[in-house]
């Protein structure tokens, strides 16, 4: 392994936290808005949709094909900071 | 051109370029057999994911589901896509850099142990059965409704292809030819969704078209609200299961889904880490594309469908009229997946809630003889025309099978017969894709985690190969067995392989990355926690004696995965803690893992 043993660990750190911010996301649209707090949200009309209907079938699909590109470039950015990149 | 020489030449020719993919990419040696030499493109490999991941479950039953239970299909549209979040998040990256074959390797190196090896062996092959007997299902329905042979027939057909290219080809065939599957079989999804939505709503995309206004003013979910509280139903867009089921069959279907082996084994093909996290990017677009689409064809299928059947005024359609307008109808009464029973006895074919059959779930059971119009007879018909006029204005006389619904939505929405018989190829190429990626993940635990590294690791990489080959061979035999003998629990059974991944193998993986300091002892009493308190639930209620009031808080037997997976990471934590730390060497290997520099190949020692 090329970098010390301290830079692995804020490595991993900065990773963990990367992964931590997205899971929150993550978490908040599907069983947030499309779970929990449907009735709520359904109130809310979004382009003919009830919100939360909307986000259960359509938006947070959406929201995780995003959330997984984010992680990719913070990822690739990370690891070239650290230079553990290939 | 006829529907069927339209059929004949769609299928034919997309049959033609996989079999023609398969002898160009030939494997020949383990490594091309396991993991295609570990050289796949990220795009390719996205595009091979997404196909090897969207089953005839996808293709042709989700749909049908969403459009019949409305909101609460949201668990499984979700729960299919979310998934891919856990897996590039948590398990994608860190797999690769491990560089082994498959997830038996990974389990069995990370918990030194061989009990912990074999218990994993023993769950991907659970897993994958029960998921490839549904596949050979869907081939056979596809073949017996579009070409007019039996099932069993089209069963067997399918089996010869799957043959060929996954005996001859391993990984590598595989992955080239589910870039073409892929490329079919979205194609002939969107196609007819174009289709409909520009049809019904006047928007080309149906993401879009879903939220559309129709001529009557009213927009399309409220028309479908409308109707269906009119005619008994619940709101489409309200649902009907309480919030904790919910959660918990999301939960379950994210965790399992990240937990599939044929999926996982997918992230070792590719040359970098840094290319698993992005093949994982592209997998989810792919998958996206088609997933997005579901809502919108469930509810103009839905609409259409009432309308067709209760006629324009509502009260009924004639079966006589039915015969030559919506000759579907007939068609699919004849492959057994639609039923009419005339309660009223006014020749008119009226759809509203309740069952027309005693069968379960309303299921009929045909005789060969047929009524008075010409429709088939069946022996739990009910004699009775009762219904609750305050909710509904007459009784149900159809069985509608939800499957049927991507199939038969072309036809009932009368677009050209070119789309239907691409929808045709579709759903086979589908089901190809998944059953052999699926044999795939079976034939290589056998030949590589039992008897290479658990029976007799002296083997040669020829010989192996011959295993794997020869592996392969049985498990397309018996998945053909269960495609012409199917189960008739398909549904629970499907959802224990879920239920099965998101207990066991998924904790287990997730654990041995993100805590050094799990050990083999932890590992093992974990898995087996989650392995068999799932498996007991869902025995005890989909085939024992449990009623859904016996529910532990209300959790159905498809959600207990998450359940089991809690147990698996609680007692995981409590053995681990009491016992010794894992071998410092061990903790090196996690301490590897977390960094994306020097992965090697995938590799053998």
């Amino acid at each position: 392994m090329s970098i010390s043993n301290e830079q692995a660990q804020a490595y991993w750190r900065e990773n963990l936290r990367i992964i931590m911010t997205h899971l929150a996301i993550w978490f908040v649209v599907s069983y947030g808005c499309a779970i929990l707090f449907v009735e709520q949200l359904n109130e809310i009309p979004f382009f003919g949709f009830p919100l939360g209907f909307w986000f259960g079938q359509q938006g947070s699909i959406f929201v995780f094909v995003i959330l997984i590109w984010t992680y990719v470039f913070s990822m690739n950015k990370l690891d070239e900071k650290y230079d553990v990149h290939e | 051109m006829s529907l069927d020489v339209l059929t004949f030449l769609f299928v034919g020719g997309s049959f033609a370029l996989y079999i023609g993919i398969a002898i160009w990419a030939r494997a020949g040696s383990t490594k091309e057999f396991y993991v295609a030499g570990g050289g796949v493109p990220p795009i390719a490999n996205g595009m091979a994911t997404a196909a090897d991941w969207m089953s005839a479950a996808s293709f042709i039953s989700l749909a049908g589901l969403v459009s019949f239970i409305g909101r609460d299909g949201s668990a499984y549209l979700m729960g299919w896509t979310g998934g891919y979040v856990l897996l590039a998040l948590l398990l994608a990256p860190y797999l690769r850099k491990f560089g082994k074959f498959t997830v038996p390797d990974f389990i069995g190196d990370r918990y030194y142990s061989q009990t912990a090896r074999v218990i994993a062996v023993a769950c991907t092959i659970v897993i994958s059965f029960t998921y490839v007997a549904g596949q050979m299902r869907g081939v056979g329905i596809v073949f017996s409704r579009y070409l007019h042979v039996d099932i069993n027939t089209g069963v067997i057909i399918g089996m010869a292809i799957v043959f060929f290219y996954a005996v001859l080809g391993g990984m590598k065939g595989i992955t080239y030819t589910q870039v073409a599957q892929y490329c079919v079989l979205i194609l002939a999804f969107t196609v007819p969704a174009l289709f409909l939505s520009a049809q019904v709503t006047g928007h080309i995309l149906p993401q879009i078209g879903l939220g559309a206004t129709l001529d009557s003013g009213m927009s399309v979910l409220a028309t479908l609200d409308q109707l269906s509280v009119d005619l008994g139903f619940s709101q489409y867009t309200s649902g009907k299961k309480s919030t904790i089921d919910i959660f918990c069959l999301t939960v379950a279907l994210m965790c399992g889904t990240a937990g599939l082996p044929h999926v996982i084994v997918r992230f070792f093909t590719v040359p970098r880490v840094k290319d698993a996290r992005i093949s994982a990017g592209y997998a989810l677009i792919f998958i996206a594309l088609l997933y997005t689409a579901i809502p919108g064809v469930a509810g103009f299928g839905r609409v259409n469908l009432i309308q067709t059947l209760n006629g324009a005024d509502g009260s009924g359609a004639s079966y006589e009229a039915l015969k030559t307008e919506a000759k579907w109808f007939q068609q699919w009464e004849n492959t057994g997946l639609i039923g009419w029973n005339d309660r009223n006895g006014d020749g008119k074919v009226q759809y509203a809630a309740g069952d027309a059959f005693n069968g379960a779930k309303g299921k009929p059971a045909f005789l060969e003889d047929r009524g008075e119009y010409g429709q088939r007879l069946a022996t739990n018909a009910k004699d009775d025309a009762e219904f609750d006029a305050n909710k509904q204005p007459f009784a149900n006389e159809v069985y509608v099978d939800r499957d049927i619904m991507v199939l038969a939505n072309p036809d009932i929405a009368q677009l050209p017969n070119w789309v239907i018989a691409l929808v045709a190829a579709g759903a086979v190429a589908a089901a190809l894709s998944t059953a052999a990626g699926l044999l795939l993940v079976i034939s290589t635990a056998i030949s590589h985690d039992l008897m290479k590294k658990t029976i007799n690791p002296n083997i040669s990489d020829k010989q192996e190969l011959l295993y794997a080959r020869l592996a392969a061979i049985v498990a397309i035999c018996i998945a053909g067995y269960f495609g012409i003998n199917p189960p008739g629990f398909v549904a629970q059974v499907v959802a224990l392989a879920f239920g099965l991944a998101c207990a066991s193998v998924f904790p287990a993986i997730i654990m041995g990355i993100f805590w050094t300091r799990h050990n083999s002892q932890g590992a093992i009493a974990g898995m087996l926690v989650g392995l068999v308190s799932t498996m007991c639930y869902m025995y005890y209620f989909a085939f024992g004696s449990g009623t859904p009031d016996q529910y532990f808080l209300g959790i159905s037997p498809g959600g207990f995965g998450t359940v089991g997976a809690v147990l698996h990471i609680i007692v995981g934590f409590v053995v681990s803690s009491m016992t010794a730390a894992p071998p410092k060497e061990i903790q090196e290997i996690v301490a590897d893992l977390r960094i994306p520099r020097g992965a090697t190949e995938a590799h053998d020692h």
